[in-house]
């Protein structure tokens, strides 16, 4: 299953698939990026996650697994041929930026282009606007509110580009987000042990088989933090801190040994991979955290620099 | 396991034919439902503008562009997580004899016991696969409750809905039940090894 469109190009002025665009300076540049990230992640799966899926739908053994894979990897070609949404939940629209030292829009520049164009992209292509007060339950606006979009941010030394990655966080997963306060004395066990607990009790709620984000140390608000940054890394990938890859090996294996299955019908694919961030922590803390990525594992990039040029990168 | 094609609205004989693990496609009427849209059946006693006698609902809240009153164009169609509407499964069988519930990740056990007493089941669509669904969509025929956008009553035209899976059926028998059993039982084992 290969991606129909092409997966770099040069941005260019007035040229935002389906957007209109604005006439004006790097802010706008921004503003265009986000608007055009926003629609493209939710139309074209990368090609890291295509083979992801593929590939699971060649091993599953079990008949609705399969039939649940086969019906998955028949929709991304659906969405490709028809120029559609993969999913309908157009979620929480998150980026992550990573700022340079030297790029010459400031980081309160660059939020309100991100929602400018989150806004723009839902108003004009249209999207499903889900946005709700969390108390009144009453729409906020076109994917926007207050505090949304949810931007994470980080902030690079000795360079003047920008990365804005779009991954916009469907709910189903989001809602199977879990945090335990392990103590030390649990050990790496009682981290392996809630990731399992975990995702078997979640079952079929957040459309597996996808992506299971761990965040492990810090606080517990920073371990849910990086439990997401781990959903947003390309699929496969593992973390450069070799004892905590080699946990991410070992999670996946055991996690595909539930049969939970796709769908939470059963079989023999339940998650796709795991992802493991972590930072270091207090002596007593030993905070796990998990952030569950649905198949749907959109996201979409670009690099934007100093002189506004854009590349958009589909597979970052 | 067998393969079913079905058309909505159906009757109690035809869904009890139905067995957990079978595939389902579906043509005809189906309605689509939501939190929201429950809340106001049930906890604030409205009566639903669209019949639900023998009718398949699909837990939707639908991408659609507006073409005038009450008139709407399809733009993507998905389907949403089951679980949190669970409590109303009684309420549509007894009082509105609805048939079948279509949604993704399955309702808890507790819904088994009222579908095998008033007949119903639950089919599992692939969730997420919203464009597809979208192509099996022939047309949005009617509108009810359009403040409730996009968390709307729903009537939709399809053709070759699926493939659904009979999550529950109307025997006492789910999918999801057996999967969570065996899981827990797995998950012993592997925790005994850690």
């Amino acid at each position: 299953m290969r991606r129909v469109r092409t997966p770099r190009r040069q941005g260019r002025r007035g040229e935002s698939e389906g957007m209109s665009t604005v006439e004006t300076d790097l802010a706008g540049m921004v503003e265009d990026a986000a608007a055009h990230l926003y629609v493209w992640a939710l139309k074209d799966l990368p090609q890291d996650l295509r083979d992801a899926l593929v590939a699971a739908r060649d091993r599953e053994t079990s008949v609705p697994g399969l039939r649940v894979l086969s019906t998955i990897v028949r929709n991304v070609e659906v969405a490709d041929r028809e120029d559609n949404l993969v999913c309908q939940d157009t979620g929480l629209a998150v980026y992550t930026c990573h700022v340079g030292e030297h790029f010459p829009l400031h980081p309160a520049r660059i939020y309100a282009s991100l929602k400018a164009g989150t806004e723009r992209a839902t108003l004009e292509h249209p999207l499903r606007s889900n946005a709700v007060h969390t108390l009144t339950r009453e729409n906020t606006g076109p994917n926007t509110g207050y505090r949304l979009p949810i931007v994470h941010w980080e902030f690079v030394p000795d360079w003047d580009g920008l990365d804005v990655k779009c991954v916009p966080k469907g709910s189903g997963s989001e809602n199977m987000s879990f945090l335990k306060m392990c103590t030390p004395a649990d050990g790496v066990k009682g981290i392996k042990q809630f990731v399992l607990e975990s995702i078997v009790g979640a079952g079929g709620k957040p459309c597996p088989p996808g992506i299971v984000g761990v965040g492990i140390g810090g606080s517990a608000d920073y371990a849910m933090y990086l439990a997401k940054e781990a959903i947003t890394r390309p699929i496969g990938t593992r973390n450069p801190d070799p004892l905590v890859a080699e946990l991410e090996d070992e999670l996946m294996g055991l996690l595909n040994e539930t049969g939970i299955g796709p769908m939470g019908l059963g079989g023999d694919v339940t998650v796709l991979n795991c992802h493991i961030e972590h930072a270091d922590t207090h002596m007593t803390l030993n905070p796990v955290a998990v952030n569950y990525q649905c198949w749907a594992a959109r996201r979409a990039s670009a690099h934007i620099g100093a002189d506004g040029s854009v590349d958009y990168d589909r597979e970052a | 396991m067998a393969t079913h094609r079905l058309t909505f609205p159906t009757d109690e004989e035809q869904i009890r034919e139905l067995r957990a693990g079978d595939e389902v496609i579906v043509d005809g009427h189906i309605v689509g439902i939501r939190d929201r849209t429950q809340i106001r059946i049930f906890d604030h006693g409205q009566e639903p503008p669209i019949d639900l006698t023998g009718a398949m609902l699909l837990h939707t809240a639908p991408n659609v562009r507006k073409l005038g009153p009450g008139r709407y164009e399809k733009i993507c169609i998905g389907t949403t997580t089951s679980a949190r509407m669970v409590r109303f499964t009684e309420g549509l069988g007894s009082q509105y004899s609805v048939r079948a519930i279509c949604g993704k990740g399955g309702l808890p056990d507790e819904a088994i016991e009222p579908m095998q007493r008033l007949g119903m089941v639950y089919l599992a669509i692939v969730g997420g696969a919203a464009a597809l669904e979208t192509t099996q969509i022939e047309e949005i025929e009617e509108v009810a409750w359009e403040e409730l956008m996009p968390e709307c009553l729903w009537k939709f035209r399809v053709k070759g809905f699926g493939p659904l899976t009979v999550g529950i059926d109307a025997h006492g028998g789910s999918v999801y039940h057996d999967v969570q059993t065996e899981a827990n039982r797995r998950l012993e084992g592997i925790l005994a090894r850690l």
